[in-house]
């Protein structure tokens, strides 16, 4: 195995993707010094930059589905797949509209704190709590994906799963020994990095092999069908399992009808068919506006990137952040999907193959087709700088995730719940061990992710905080007459309900489980309302809010006025509270 | 080594004095003008969020009409959108910020008097 390794490594790829895992690594340890106290751990001490912060969130935002996914998606299913970037950047505009400002003002380290604060309840903690490990562990594992895929690149002969091992452990090491200070650091070099990764190499292909609005153009719409239109670039032949030309440039192609068109297979008869036929694009509709639903209110409601904006001085300070997240992940996203179009064109055997052999590598992929127009060593330094991005990419979101959910496990269950009366030396070694155990749990689930699309998987991770933590934050922050056993109803109604329909369309579609599978077929609706349940579930959770918070109305916290002063008056009022202080007379 | 205190449980916050920044009108009149704008700035982009399948749906050849090597709907979702969405963002921020300080001005003028 080693001779075969030997033999088909590119030294420069492999190079450039150890030294891009070298130099985080490096900086963990580096910034692992700087943090000295338990505030430094889970909020960097508060005292990040808002230029700083904006590079962080977004390295830490831009994760290998944004890096890989994206890309591979648009190739797979073509225009259907843009509402990926565009709802990912979208979120953050609502976020930003109704989240962000309050959030800060109201002063807490997590998303439990604010919970508990909120409501002074110790029990809701715990609800949400549970919800930091569901969707940590959901948007884990397309970043193993990611892992398992760029290392299956990069050594051609080594198995997905040792791909997955190595790179969750190496993570794991750097997150258990810098905590999150030395994250911030890492994580906005990495966003600078991702940045150049996506967009040197596509700048210089494109000039080589043609432009995005060429390869693009090269497909006909269904009115150009049969029309004789000037092709300015080459094209490799589609293999049969590609999209037609008109169903992948075109809205509701192959991603929102293939529930339909998998019963349309199977159709007991032609009244049956013309039913379906005719519900194709209804159902694909629907299928979009859930998606988009459970992108823009899901981005509201991951919880790794809520506890960013903690790391803000102020209020004021965390919009502006926001908005130049905007602008750096907008700028970022324009790239992706023209890889995706240029992979269309020249790499089309990727459609043939399945796992981390498929259409999310073709980011990594692309650049070496420059080798076979003379310009071999080029080819190889840029796919060698694509790979260096894809590490950063799924390195810095697992990271993120790792000390989001670690903070929740030792912050929450093990400071809160379990040893209230801890020392801080021992809550500190419960950081580091818990991140060890998210960390393995995360590889252990990322070995079973080869088959779905990356970017798939992350959209799920979206619609269960869309139906979870963001009715929670939209109706906590807005709401005046909100209880804790109406925010608990409705995040658990919600986020439970959108999880399970989410689980149900994972494990058939992971493990073919057949009787799944053909219940799918014999109901392309439910299928649609399972795969995308933000539709339902989103609406769900804050009814429930509703209806609940009104029968308990009794239960409206006291201090709901000052609650909400502190959410929403402007700083220089000073009526900010913290809620969470390091004790008087025992700092460093 | 410092630890960590927790300031809003067991012992919830203390009911506000009633000065005018602590006053219900007070707080009622901040959050209908934050909501106002928040609202206001969430209808420019969810016009476009949800129009945009709709013309995709009602009008596919419109939808399809070549700019450029691109469809008109590719331009719009995979290019066009995100400056949009910078720019709704860079207006809500100027007003979110003036409106900050035009109330924080207000509730000292209010308590001074």
């Amino acid at each position: 195995m080693n001779a075969l390794l030997a033999m088909t490594v590119d030294p420069w790829i492999a190079a450039l993707a150890l030294l891009t895992v070298a130099v985080t690594v490096a900086m963990g340890f580096w910034s692992a010094g700087k943090s000295k106290s338990a505030g430094d751990f889970f909020v960097a001490g508060r005292s990040v930059s808002v230029g700083w912060n904006a590079s962080a969130i977004s390295g830490e935002y831009l994760s290998a589905a944004s890096f890989m996914g994206v890309a591979g998606m648009v190739m797979l299913n073509g225009y259907d797949a843009l509402w990926y970037p565009v709802c990912y950047a979208c979120g953050y505009l609502f976020l930003l509209l109704f989240i962000a400002g309050p959030l800060r003002r109201f002063g807490a380290y997590t998303i439990p704190d604010f919970a508990e604060g909120r409501y002074d309840s110790p029990l809701f903690r715990k609800i949400a709590v549970c919800f930091v490990l569901f969707i940590g562990f959901f948007y884990t594992m397309p970043q193993m994906k990611g892992a398992g895929t760029t290392l299956a690149y990069i050594f051609p002969g080594l198995p997905y799963w040792a791909g997955v091992v190595v790179v969750g452990a190496v993570i794991t090491l750097n997150v258990s020994l810098g905590g999150m200070k030395g994250i911030t650091l890492v994580q906005a070099f990495q966003y600078w990095l991702k940045m150049f990764a996506i967009a040197v190499p596509i700048f210089v292909l494109a000039a080589v092999v043609g432009h995005y609005h060429e390869h693009l153009g090269a497909n006909r719409t269904a009115q150009e069908a049969g029309r004789a239109i000037p092709v300015e670039v080459a094209r490799s032949g589609l293999p049969a399992k590609a999209p037609t030309d008109e169903q992948w440039i075109a809205p509701f192609g192959s991603l929102t009808t293939k529930a339909v068109d998998n019963a349309l297979k199977s159709a007991p008869s032609p009244e049956v068919k013309s039913e379906l036929e005719a519900a194709r694009r209804p159902y694909s509709l629907l299928y979009t506006y859930s998606l988009i639903i459970a992108l823009v209110c899901g981005t509201a409601g991951l919880p790794h990137i809520l506890v960013r904006f903690y790391t803000n001085p102020d209020g004021v300070a965390a919009k502006r952040t926001t908005m130049w997240v905007m602008i750096l992940i907008g700028v970022f996203y324009v790239f992706p999907p023209v890889y995706g179009v240029l992979g269309r064109s020249l790499t089309p055997e990727l459609y043939d193959a399945v796992g981390a052999k498929g259409t999310d590598k073709v980011v990594l992929e692309l650049p070496t087709l420059l080798a076979g127009k003379d310009h071999p060593l080029l080819g190889s330094i840029l796919s060698g700088i694509t790979c260096a991005g894809a590490f950063a990419a799924f390195m810095s979101t697992f990271s993120g995730l790792l000390v989001s959910m670690t903070g929740a496990l030792a912050h929450d269950i093990y400071g809160r719940i379990l040893r209230p009366q801890s020392t801080p030396e021992q809550r500190l070694k419960a950081f580091k061990w818990s991140s060890v155990i998210v960390g393995a749990l995360a590889v252990a689930l990322g070995t079973q992710v080869e088959k779905p699309n990356i970017n798939f998987l992350v959209g799920q991770a979206f619609a269960i905080a869309a139906a979870s933590y963001f009715p929670l934050l939209f109706m906590s922050v807005w709401w005046r007459g909100m209880t804790m056993k109406g925010a608990a109803a409705g995040m658990l109604g919600g986020g439970l309900a959108a999880l399970a329909a989410i689980t149900l369309t994972t494990l058939s579609d992971v493990y073919s489980v057949k009787s799944l599978a053909d219940f799918w077929v014999a109901h392309p609706l439910l299928r649609i309302l399972c795969e995308q349940p933000a539709i339902w579930a989103v609406p769900l959770s804050i009814g429930l809010m509703i209806v609940v918070s009104k029968a308990t109305s009794a239960d409206v916290p006291a201090d709901v006025r000052m609650k909400m002063l502190v959410l929403h008056a402007p700083e220089a009022l000073g009526l900010k509270q913290e809620y969470i202080k390091e004790h008087e007379g025992l700092g460093h | 080594m410092p630890t960590l205190r927790w300031m809003g449980y067991p012992t919830p916050m203390k009911e506000p004095p009633t000065d005018p920044i602590h006053s219900d009108a007070f707080l009622t009149k901040l959050m209908r003008d934050q909501l106002k704008l928040s609202i206001t700035c969430t209808l420019c982009f969810a016009v476009a969020l949800i129009a945009l399948p709709l013309l995709n749906y009602w009008q596919p050849e419109l939808m399809a009409r070549r700019i450029g090597g691109f469809t008109l709907t590719w331009l719009i979702l995979g290019v066009l959108f995100f400056p949009f969405v910078w720019v709704i963002s860079y207006v809500f921020i100027r007003r979110s910020i003036a409106l900050e300080k035009a109330e924080a001005e207000a509730a000292k003028d209010g308590s001074r008097s």
